[in-house]
């Protein structure tokens, strides 16, 4: 019997999955697991880095990229997706789209509106 | 084969020869159908918990959209990079863990699966176990949500001491401001409000009950940490002034919600412990530890987002 995770993508055969690995199972090689760890130990040393250089409004956008190389790296790798149907992929992905239309429509509001904002000092608050 | 037969019979609705798995539930077709449909679910629910956090990551964006240096002058002051950076790293090492333990789970690995079990346990208490750190030192430091936070504003009870009732004879308009907030007078003066039209209530009595350092000291000593987290404070506008404690909340929903999202994680991981120690996994049935895993990986995936946009604001 065997677990495929997807029947028309093939699964690259894991490297070192070792003389009594059931047919089929797709296990996630460990030089692969290794190196996706390393690599996101080294993104986290990159993104503390690069916060203390004062990029001004590129240093959000800088760590925002990291972070999404570091999600790319836990859900290709860890989560499996690379070798999973893409059906699972596409979920991720719409909640994604979802998020950032919730987000960028919420912060277009929110920039239209600012000119017409005034601040709110705490005196207005009356007894 | 006589053995199989009687367990395909028992289990009546499993179709085709040699699938006899005692797993497979009778209205899916094959123990292939059955895993890729659990794990499309499973990938279902992880996109709700995305868009559950998205409120929040939206909240956030828009405070620090509009009060920059709000988020800078809080995360600055009271949140630490390494503390930080080390619960990153025991977060994406327990992912690790859990991920060689799907691996150990899909090869009969049962001793590996349970170290790697274990090891997971050991990283999601690690990083309780800071997060405690921090939630305490920032309860020491009166800058918890809400009244908690000698910020707020509209605190009356624990750090606000409203000041004495003024006379009816004094007229609203003068409104005390303290004489080290020059930048205040600026801001108050360019909103053009009708300041007459305004009754204070304790105006300014928040700022005095934070008990701001002394400003000025000998030219001599260097300033304490303290002092110049205070002096930065004072350099805020008045209106910024007003919503430091917004960062708080956010800081304390968010890592809040994502540290529930822990002690859950930790009971599922728990449970496949204990179900692989009665001998309930294989490669030939290893559905619960695959999803757990994805769940504690979506932890991971969270932390990844909130820990440079919270700890790394410079």
């Amino acid at each position: 019997m065997s677990l495929t995770h997807s029947n028309d993508i093939p699964a690259p055969v894991a490297d070192d999955v070792g003389p009594d690995a059931p047919h089929g199972v797709h296990a996630v090689p460990r030089r692969t697991l290794a190196g996706v760890y390393g690599l996101l130990i080294l993104f986290t040393v990159i993104t503390v880095a690069v916060s203390k250089v004062d990029l001004g409004a590129a240093n959000i956008w800088a760590a925002l990229l990291i972070a999404v190389i570091k999600g790319g790296l836990v859900t290709m790798y860890f989560m499996h997706l690379r070798w999973d149907s893409p059906f699972n992929g596409l979920i991720l992905i719409v909640a994604l789209f979802f998020v950032s239309l919730f987000i960028g429509l919420a912060l277009l509001d929110s920039h239209s509106y600012e000119p017409q904002m005034k601040p709110t000092p705490m005196y207005v608050k009356t007894q | 084969m006589s053995t199989a037969s009687t367990e395909v019979s028992a289990h009546s609705h499993a179709h085709g020869p040699g699938h006899h798995d005692p797993h497979l539930a009778h209205h899916f077709d094959t123990p292939e159908q059955q895993f890729t449909s659990a794990k499309l679910g499973m990938w279902i629910f992880l996109g709700t918990e995305i868009l559950m956090f998205g409120g929040l990551f939206c909240a956030y964006s828009i405070y620090r959209h509009n009060h920059p240096l709000v988020f800078k002058f809080a995360a600055e002051a009271y949140l630490s990079t390494k503390w930080g950076a080390i619960n990153t790293v025991i977060l994406i090492t327990s992912s690790l863990t859990m991920a060689w333990g799907v691996r150990a789970a899909q090869l009969n690995q049962k001793k590996l699966l349970i170290s790697c079990l274990v090891m997971t346990l050991m990283g999601a208490a690690g990083f309780l176990g800071v997060k405690t750190i921090e939630y305490s030192a920032k309860w020491d430091e009166h800058v918890w949500v809400g009244s908690w936070n000698k910020y707020n504003g509209d605190n009356d009870a624990s750090y606000a001491t409203p000041p004495p009732a003024q006379p009816t004879t004094q007229p609203a308009i003068q409104i005390p401001v303290p004489a080290y907030s020059p930048t205040a007078i600026a801001d108050d003066a360019n909103t053009g409000l009708d300041v007459s039209q305004i009754k204070p209530r304790y105006a300014y009595s928040f700022n005095q009950s934070i008990q701001l350092a002394p400003p000025k000291r000998a030219s001599d000593a260097k300033p304490t940490d303290e002092e110049q987290r205070d002096e930065r404070y004072r350099q805020l506008s008045a209106s910024d002034q007003w919503r430091v404690n917004t960062f708080f909340s956010c800081y304390f929903l968010m890592t809040g919600l994502h540290g529930i999202h822990v002690i859950v994680g930790m009971g599922l991981i728990s449970w496949i412990l204990m179900r692989t120690l009665r001998n309930d996994f294989s490669s030939e049935y290893f559905t619960p530890v695959d999803l757990v895993g994805l769940y504690w990986h979506l932890v991971d995936l969270i932390w990844i987002f909130l820990f440079p946009l919270l700890y790394l604001i410079h």
